[in-house]
């Protein structure tokens, strides 16, 4: 069996080339996904790059993406198959009555009238495909089960067919932003990687690499303040997306350096909730009158 | 060089140790399965065997499926891995083997030169081991910071062999002889004075922050030594029995030290907002109510009079009234805390919540809370403002009650549940058990919470077996866990 990757440092080296720059532990779960033939489930904050890497890694893989998006409601006819019934219906009709109905019915349920829905749809690929498989703790507990069939075995059981079996392994990715938390049988059968908000310098490696046309020192501050943010108690931690948002905007509005005006004024890209940017002036204009005091 | 590990646990095979660290972090209240284990012995022979983060990281990804989880889990592989591997392994006291062990991990060059680069670490004085820390945390020199975290240790935590004292202890001792907080100061001073003009408040607090992280990491590295030698000292299962610390859902209300208790709060957060969807779900995924016998009449006249498509009446699930009367004295203030958060993050599965707070006097803080977007705030306003304190500030339930019956016994009805947090422990005063009877002939239902352990209750001054004859259920809710099962089974 050969495998996509080398070695650990030779992932990162592949992730940096699409512009996503993984830390060391990012770069090992999906240099172990490859090795192990395991999906990996990643969790962590919103915004923090999850669809993202699995994009990422079907593009330095040349792999073709196929997304499957979870929601509440989800079934089986959208998830994995579905067969034809407008197709089938016409089928019979074109026949007539001069066939036996044994011989309709082994031609009803064939390949041709099956509608391949994402899952199966990256079973049967002959091409290297990258299965990501979004949001999945949307959906009910019933319907991961659904999944597990998949995740384990990497084979798709069809009554009428029988089991249809991967030809390869694809990687598998799921993404969930822990709204509930997932079964067991779903975890254990997954690589766990939890993606947190990167620290700084990582940050600012993603700012300079996100956002060309900044200045080197105007990213080192970008990033400083929005540490200095996380720390604070907030309803909503901005996230990297959200960062890279704030970015933009000054460097659109042609800010050299940030100070406390410019902050406040911008904040609303940064922050979403209004108690939380009223909450983050106050903090830098609160540190101001101590500081005042102290000088006098 | 010198290596002070066990020579045993250096021939173990690798096998072995997985095994006994997948039953350490089994006993440290994670769940491993069968088919967790053999993946992550199968994925360590991927991996190259020196690469320590590498290595580390292959565990997590297999073993460790939660997030709560995973500082658990650092801890234990610190335990188990810290002394493995030549760079990690312990120098003894001695200044020439010190210099020794720093090279091997390439500090040599980098954190040698200041010192003349002769004797390492070891030779300085307490004053120029101090400047040297100060130039280190300036410039952030990381490799430096992790030698001289190691030389504090040696010099000034005093760890003795086979001295049974925690890892705390000798963490308090090297950081008292440090002063970090004297050195933040000279750090902000000395980069204000390198500054070509005056900071403004919003660079100062940046590089207030950025210094404060250098300072944390060496504690961190700080911390890690000390572990790294009382684990040589005692032995690897020793030290992870001792080190073994409760997961966030299983942490004690009433002993959580300050750092556990900002852990609850952070996982507070996500266990409401899981439980709230869990409950919603639940409700809308509820059975179908009995058969509508009109309803059904009248579709069946569509299939000629033939009833072939029965209908149901929509389910009218029971929404209680909640009525929390909580004991906010010191002893259990966190735990009413927590109790509040969690139901009025729920509260919508309520037809209505209302809470009132006493020590010796009662308030109703219903006002406080309700629609209050930020309940941590809502939270402070219930301390300052509730009016709770009558004589003395010591717990009287016995005369809350009274209050509670005379001013809102009225409101009491049929639908009302009644929840009850407290430890009853009621100093000594009158139980006036009687109103908590009365309270039961009207309300639904009356539950005692209480934060103590069961074997902890009627001792010394607790009654609650006095009160518990008038209550519909008692309930031990010590930690997140139980709190989160005991809200569920209530809606």
């Amino acid at each position: 069996m050969t495998y996509r990757f080398d070695d650990v440092p030779g992932v990162r080296q592949l992730l940096d080339g699409v512009k996503y720059l993984a830390d060391d532990g990012i770069a090992g779960v999906i240099y172990l996904a490859d090795r192990l033939g395991k999906p990996v489930l990643i969790e962590g904050p919103a915004g923090t790059g999850k669809t993202q890497l699995a994009k990422s890694v079907a593009e330095m893989t040349g792999a073709r993406l196929i997304r499957l998006q979870c929601y509440e409601g989800l079934d089986e006819a959208k998830a994995l198959y579905e067969w034809n019934y407008k197709k089938q219906l016409l089928r019979i009709q074109a026949e007539g009555d001069d066939r036996h109905w044994s011989e309709i019915e082994d031609d009803l349920f064939s390949e041709e009238f099956l509608l391949a829905r994402p899952l199966l749809e990256a079973i049967r690929a002959v091409d290297p495909v990258l299965l990501l498989i979004d949001e999945v703790d949307r959906v009910e507990v019933e319907t991961e089960a659904l999944l597990l069939e998949i995740l384990s075995d990497y084979q798709v059981s069809i009554p009428e067919l029988g089991t249809v079996e991967a030809t390869q392994i694809p990687l598998v990715f799921l993404t969930s932003n822990g709204t509930r938390e997932l079964s067991e049988a779903l975890k254990r059968r997954c690589l766990y990687l939890y993606i947190d908000y990167p620290d700084l310098e990582r940050e600012r490696a993603i700012v300079t690499a996100k956002v060309p046309d900044i200045d080197q020192n105007l990213a080192d501050q970008v990033t400083r303040i929005v540490r200095s943010v996380r720390q604070l108690d907030l309803k909503k931690h901005p996230s990297v997306s959200e960062t890279l948002d704030w970015a933009r905007t000054l460097v659109l509005l042609g800010v050299e350096r940030i100070d406390a005006e410019v902050a406040a004024d911008t904040a609303n890209v940064l922050l979403k909730y209004r108690t939380d940017i009223d909450k983050v002036v106050k903090e830098f204009a609160d540190n101001a009158d101590e500081l005042a005091e102290g000088a006098a | 060089m010198t290596v002070t590990e066990q020579p045993a646990a250096r021939r173990t095979p690798l096998l072995d140790l997985l095994n006994g660290f997948v039953v350490e972090l089994r006993a440290a209240g994670l769940p491993v399965s069968l088919t967790e284990n053999l993946d992550a012995m199968e994925a360590v022979t991927h991996i190259p065997i020196d690469d320590r983060e590498a290595f580390k990281f292959a565990l997590g990804a297999t073993l460790v499926k939660h997030q709560a989880h995973w500082r658990a889990f650092e801890v234990v592989f610190e335990v188990y891995f810290s002394i493995r591997g030549p760079e990690y392994a312990i120098a003894s006291d001695g200044g020439a083997d010190d210099g020794d062990g720093e090279s091997e991990d390439g500090i040599g060059q980098e954190g040698g030169a200041p010192s003349g680069g002769g004797g390492g670490t070891a030779a300085l004085s307490p004053e120029e081991l101090a400047e040297m820390l100060f130039r280190a945390l300036m410039n952030g020199n990381d490799s430096l910071l992790r030698a001289l975290a190691r030389q504090a240790v040696v010099r000034y935590a005093g760890m003795e062999p086979g001295r049974p004292v925690g890892g705390t202890y000798y963490l308090y001792r090297t950081l008292r002889n440090l002063d970090l907080d004297g050195v933040l100061d000279r750090l902000m001073e000395a980069s204000r004075d390198g500054a070509p003009g005056d900071y403004t408040t919003l660079e100062e607090r940046l590089e207030r922050d950025e210094f404060r992280d250098r300072i944390e990491r060496f504690k961190q590295e700080i911390e890690s030594e000390i572990r790294r030698r009382l684990v040589a000292d005692r032995g690897v299962d020793a030290m992870a029995r001792t080190l073994r610390k409760p997961l966030p859902e299983d942490v004690d209300f009433m002993h959580a030290s300050r750092e556990e208790m900002a852990n609850l709060r952070r996982a507070l957060y996500p266990l409401t907002r899981k439980l709230a969807a869990r409950l919603a779900r639940k409700r809308k995924h509820g059975r179908r109510g009995p058969l509508d016998f009109r309803s059904t009449m009248r579709h069946s006249l569509s299939y000629g009079g033939v009833p072939a498509e029965p209908k149901f009446r929509h389910p009218r699930p029971s929404k209680p009234e909640i009525m929390v009367v909580a004991d906010i004295s010191g002893s259990v203030a966190a735990f009413a805390r927590f109790t509040l958060h969690l139901l009025y993050a729920v509260s919508n599965q309520f037809s209505k919540v209302r809470s009132f707070v006493f020590i010796d006097g009662l308030d109703e803080v219903t006002r406080f809370l309700e629609g209050a977007e930020d309940i941590g705030e809502a939270v402070h306003r219930v301390n300052t403002e509730a009016d709770v304190v009558w004589v003395d500030g010591h717990s009287d339930y016995g005369h809350a009650f009274g209050v509670f019956w005379e001013r809102y016994g009225r409101e009491i009805g049929p639908r009302t549940t009644v929840l009850i947090l407290g430890d009853a422990r009621n100093n000594y005063h009158a139980s006036q058990s009687w109103i908590l009877k009365e309270v039961e002939h009207k309300a639904r239902k009356v539950f005692w919470l209480n934060p103590e352990p069961r074997a902890y209750w009627d001792t010394g001054d607790s009654i609650l077996g006095e009160y518990a004859n008038h209550c519909d259920g008692t309930y031990e809710v010590r930690n997140l866990r139980q709190l989160e099962g005991f809200v569920e089974n209530l809606v």
